[in-house]
């Protein structure tokens, strides 16, 4: 039974880094930016949505109705100033920028909000709450909830993609930017929209790890960015279904990982990681499923 | 020249150190089908991408309709009219057809064309406007391609190499269209490397050789012979435009009659 558990928190997990993955895998499906500072921005998100809190003493679930739509602005403005000016420079620029600030974003925060962890709503229901199935099996809500907004984003954004005007406009940038000119699109814009959603992405995922987990400066590139390269990498590069599978098997590995041997947990997860980089580089599912 | 649609002024465009074209004007009136002519590398393309804006001029402007959009961004010239055909037709490919004539309409000004309006203009698209246009053969593509060009409403359509890569037949037929789509008031510049194409089907044409005009006129009073030589560049200095000799060649075949489709004009340098 214990395999059992195991199995189902792992695949509820991958939810969680299915959130953390699909904002980075849309980042560089469309503008082939690889944005390292993608952890870190989860975790502003996270602080800012304690910051909301604390303020206006919103209900801990309202808050992401304020902290994503700051995120997706902010999201806007960075892609249309730091971002578009790296990429300008050529697509290796944006690398050593999303570096520098990652760097940048974590040492703010310890100077600002202190080395200490911080979690979100952790006197919820919903956070400390679980139930038994059987006598083995326990789980809590929380995964299962963030596991359901997981695919409801997933799938929010294969109908954005798929059916809005943004959505086409944003594929038809990925695919052939000087085409998209041509035809009146202005590229930049449409940049700025796909970082905005990405960012939205973002913030979902730097709250829910908060109140799964705890977040302090650090957390962003030590478990958010790495999983979801993981994730991305096991699902496949540009896909958007592939990040849901990619953080599942990431899950399930580092579940059965710590079945084994607690301290395996980590390390498991990246053993298939790299598995599937030797036998399977192009990802679980080598197709685009954008469209 | 105030009767003037497009105006290119004096344009000098570099590609890093190369020049790529230098002291190229020309003066599009509307309705007119405007073809330039040359040799692989004269700087056709170039001069029709610096006018849809995706290079900037080192010197010189474009002008549509009385207005400077020399500094305007590609976006924002089709939107006001300037529109392009890519060479190599450059198609969304993950996008279906029907997409891609969508995202052509996305900043379409207001004018004739409708996604309808180009599925009455190429029969077999209607039916297959679900398709991905990768599934489409080269004609098939060149048509979506000027489909989504023409649901942009444009008032200026830059035509750049349609017949590269297609069989004749197929060059004929997407060729064989243009009458219907001038007839919605549309104007046309085009670049052509099938120069017995360019001299059916345009009102004016233009050589460019070597990033110069070496040629110009209206195809029934330039002789083969003249087109000849300012194509090639015999006996012939590419700078002076006002040549009137014939060139003293020797048996090059005669470029209206004998050009082939692409690629050969293997006789001229440059690249552009």
């Amino acid at each position: 039974m214990g395999w059992v558990n195991a199995i189902i928190q792992g695949i509820l997990t991958g939810g969680l880094y299915a959130l953390f993955a699909c904002g980075l895998s849309l980042m560089f499906g469309v503008m082939k930016v690889v944005n390292l500072a993608h952890g870190d921005l989860a975790v502003v998100a996270g602080y800012v949505a304690i910051g909301v809190i604390t303020v206006t003493h919103v209900p801990v679930l309202w808050s992401f109705l304020i902290v994503v739509p700051v995120m997706a602005v902010f999201g806007y403005v960075l892609q249309r100033t730091l971002i578009q000016g790296a990429l300008d420079r050529g697509t290796l620029t944006t690398l050593i920028v999303t570096f520098g600030l990652s760097v940048v974003i974590e040492n703010a925060l310890l100077q600002f909000f202190t080395a200490n962890s911080r979690a979100i709503g952790t006197n919820l229901a919903l956070v400390r709450g679980s139930f038994k199935i059987g006598s083995q099996i326990q789980i809590g809500y929380l995964l299962v909830v963030i596991f359901a907004a997981a695919v409801v984003v997933l799938l929010g954004l294969q109908y954005f993609l798929s059916s809005s005007n943004y959505g086409r406009m944003i594929r038809a940038v990925a695919d052939d930017q000087e085409a998209a000119q041509l035809s009146g699109v202005n590229y930049r814009h449409v940049f700025g929209i796909a970082a905005a959603v990405a960012f939205g992405t973002v913030a979902l995922a730097g709250v829910a790890y908060g109140m799964y987990s705890q977040l302090d400066p650090t957390t962003g590139t030590d478990t958010i960015l790495l999983f979801a390269f993981a994730a991305v990498v096991i699902g496949g590069l540009g896909s958007l279904w592939g990040t849901l599978l990619g953080g599942v098997v990431l899950g399930v590995a580092q579940q059965i990982g710590a079945q084994i041997n607690i301290s395996d947990e980590v390390l498991a997860g990246y053993i298939v990681f790299l598995a599937v980089l030797v036998l399977r580089p192009q990802g679980l599912t080598s197709r685009r499923s954008q469209s | 020249m105030t009767d003037a649609l497009l105006e290119v002024r004096d344009l000098e465009v570099h590609h890093g150190q190369l020049r790529a074209l230098q002291g190229v004007s020309l003066t599009v009136r509307p309705g007119e089908v405007y073809a330039i002519i040359g040799a692989n590398g004269a700087g056709k393309s170039t001069l029709l991408r610096t006018i849809a804006g995706l290079h900037k001029p080192t010197t010189g402007s474009v002008w549509l309709d009385g207005t400077d959009v020399t500094r305007v961004r590609t976006d924002r010239r089709a939107a006001r009219g300037i529109v392009m055909v890519p060479e190599g037709r450059r198609l969304f490919g993950s996008l279906s057809v029907e997409e891609n004539l969508k995202v052509g309409a996305s900043y379409a000004r207001n004018g004739p064309w409708t996604i309808e309006r180009v599925y009455e203009l190429f029969g077999w698209m209607r039916e297959r406007r679900g398709q991905r246009t990768a599934q489409l053969s080269g004609g098939e593509q060149q048509s979506v391609a000027i489909g989504r060009a023409l649901v942009a409403n444009p008032r200026v359509l830059l035509l750049d190499e349609l017949s590269l890569g297609l069989a004749p037949v197929v060059v004929q037929r997407i060729y064989g269209m243009l009458p219907q789509i001038l007839a919605t008031g549309l104007t046309v510049l085009l670049v052509e490397q099938d120069v017995s194409q360019a001299l059916r089907v345009a009102s004016r044409v233009q050589c460019l050789l070597e990033g110069r005009t070496t040629l110009e006129g209206q195809p029934g009073d330039l002789t083969p012979d003249r087109v000849e030589a300012a194509y090639f560049g015999l006996g012939h200095d590419p700078g002076s435009e006002d040549s009137d000799s014939g060139g003293g060649d020797g048996g090059q075949p005669v470029p209206s009659a004998g050009l082939p489709l692409a690629g050969d004009g293997a006789d001229a340098e440059g690249e552009g």
